[in-house]
């Protein structure tokens, strides 16, 4: 069990390697931010939706491995890159995120809370087989949605 | 002179009378409803629930109760705002007065029990090809929810589309017109039923004439965003490259290929196709593989 601690490095030489990176080119930063975030979790989720799928045979230890990254990025705090003043109506080029994520009445962080629970619900049964992964990858998949529903704006 | 007048004047009165009389809102066999609500199975009438999509539109603003239909979600659209009813089976503020074939007169025909046409907000239009024991199936089943006291708010729509018995010539032109693709194997029969019908996924997906009419020689081609932002994306092959498997498995997780996830109403949807079959939502993804022949 020595891979959780070494998920959890490799997280956070990502996520300061993103801090540093966005800071010296183009773009905001706190969007880059959340795009590297949301990235980290799609990466994770493709491996095991592969094996869900039925695309890539199903490895117990390959899947246990992406569910534990899945639950240490959703542990990451994420306060420093939702900023007030990057929303799709201040930077309408580069940010998805709909200004009632920070208006009264937001349940984005309600819903964060959510993920991570379900991140660790599925980190915590992944290598236990097929079904059972794939199942609970189903509470996962609602968190995106809810976020997503509400609070991204479609691509036009 | 005076006779021509009033000759003319009689004709066109004939003329007005005879066009209310083809445009009268439309009702449902009594007979044949009794039938099927002898027959009716709640199981299978939750499965239809899911698949049409009932609570997508019916449940209140942001609720997460699936099944407490007290209605309140505002709809814009170019023609007005339209406000979703209680269709809970509360005996008044719902339509837990009704009967079967109220109900059936309401899903297949958009005739009120009241016996005026309702607006197509409410996707009569696709869900007119429904079998009748789909229909008797669904109704026992909504009987089994939760019943809500919330009135129904009014809608907002302004002269001309306030005149409801115009919408009789509408309901002439654009409602009930048949299937639209054709389905040569039982899985695509299934899948047409599930997207033309029940699912009514044309109603968002397909762009809309002048009228409001679906443009069924543009059909599934994606259309702007009926509440306002962006586009609903086109489904044909052209436009989708999706495997079949991709998007079964997009209909029961929310996730695309890339695994991105579904967004705006989307959601909605997916909450309601992720509670069918595996073979339902294999049978959809052979229809939208299969569209634009």
């Amino acid at each position: 069990m020595i891979r959780k601690p070494l998920a959890l490095g490799l997280v956070a030489v990502l996520a300061l390697s993103g801090a540093a990176y966005s800071g010296g080119h183009g773009g905001n930063p706190a969007v880059k931010a959340r795009k590297a975030h949301m990235q980290l979790y799609s990466f994770n989720l493709g491996t095991l939706g592969a094996m869900a799928k039925g695309e890539v045979e199903y490895d117990a230890e390959t899947a246990s491995t992406a569910a534990n990254n899945l639950a240490a990025v959703s542990q990451l705090s994420q306060r420093g890159y939702w900023l007030p003043g990057t929303s799709s109506d201040d930077l309408p080029d580069e940010s998805r995120a709909l200004p009632a994520l920070w208006q009264e009445g937001s349940k984005a962080g309600e819903i964060g809370g959510k993920f991570a629970e379900a991140a660790a619900a599925l980190a915590a049964v992944a290598g236990d087989g097929k079904d059972a992964m794939a199942a609970a990858m189903g509470p996962v998949g609602k968190a995106c949605g809810d976020c997503h529903e509400a609070y991204r704006k479609p691509r036009n | 002179m005076l006779r021509v007048i009033l000759t003319l004047a009689g004709l066109g009165l004939a003329g007005l009378a005879a066009g209310l009389w083809i445009t009268r809102p439309m009702t449902v066999d009594v007979v044949e409803f009794a039938l099927a609500e002898f027959e009716a199975d709640v199981a299978r009438g939750e499965t239809i629930y899911w698949a049409a999509g009932c609570a997508s539109c019916h449940v209140a603003p942001d609720s997460e109760d699936k099944l407490l239909l007290s209605g309140g979600q505002r709809f814009e659209t170019e023609f007005g705002a339209f406000v979703a009813p209680n269709i809970s089976p509360h005996p008044d503020a719902g339509i837990g007065g009704w009967t079967l074939t109220d109900f059936a007169s309401a899903i297949k025909h958009g005739t009120s029990p009241e016996g005026q046409h309702y607006y197509p907000v409410f996707p009569y239009a696709s869900y007119a090809q429904m079998t009748s024991v789909d229909i008797a199936d669904l109704w026992a089943f909504m009987l089994t929810l939760p019943p809500s006291d919330q009135p129904n708010v009014p809608h907002e729509v302004g002269f001309p589309f306030n005149i409801r018995l115009s919408l009789g010539g509408w309901k002439l032109l654009y409602a009930d017109t048949g299937w639209v693709q054709p389905a040569e194997t039982e899985q695509l029969e299934r899948g047409r039923y599930l997207v033309e019908a029940l699912s009514h996924c044309g109603e968002c997906h397909t762009p809309r004439n002048a009228f409001g009419g679906l443009d069924h020689d543009r059909w599934m081609t994606g259309a702007p965003n009926p509440s306002g932002k962006g586009d609903v994306p086109g489904l044909t092959p052209s436009q989708l490259t999706w495997s079949a498997q991709d998007i079964a498995y997009y209909l029961e997780s929310g996730f695309t290929p890339d695994f991105d996830s579904a967004g705006g109403k989307m959601v909605d949807v997916i909450e309601n196709t992720g509670r069918l079959s595996a073979e339902d939502r294999n049978a959809i993804a052979a229809y939208i593989k299969a569209l634009g022949r």
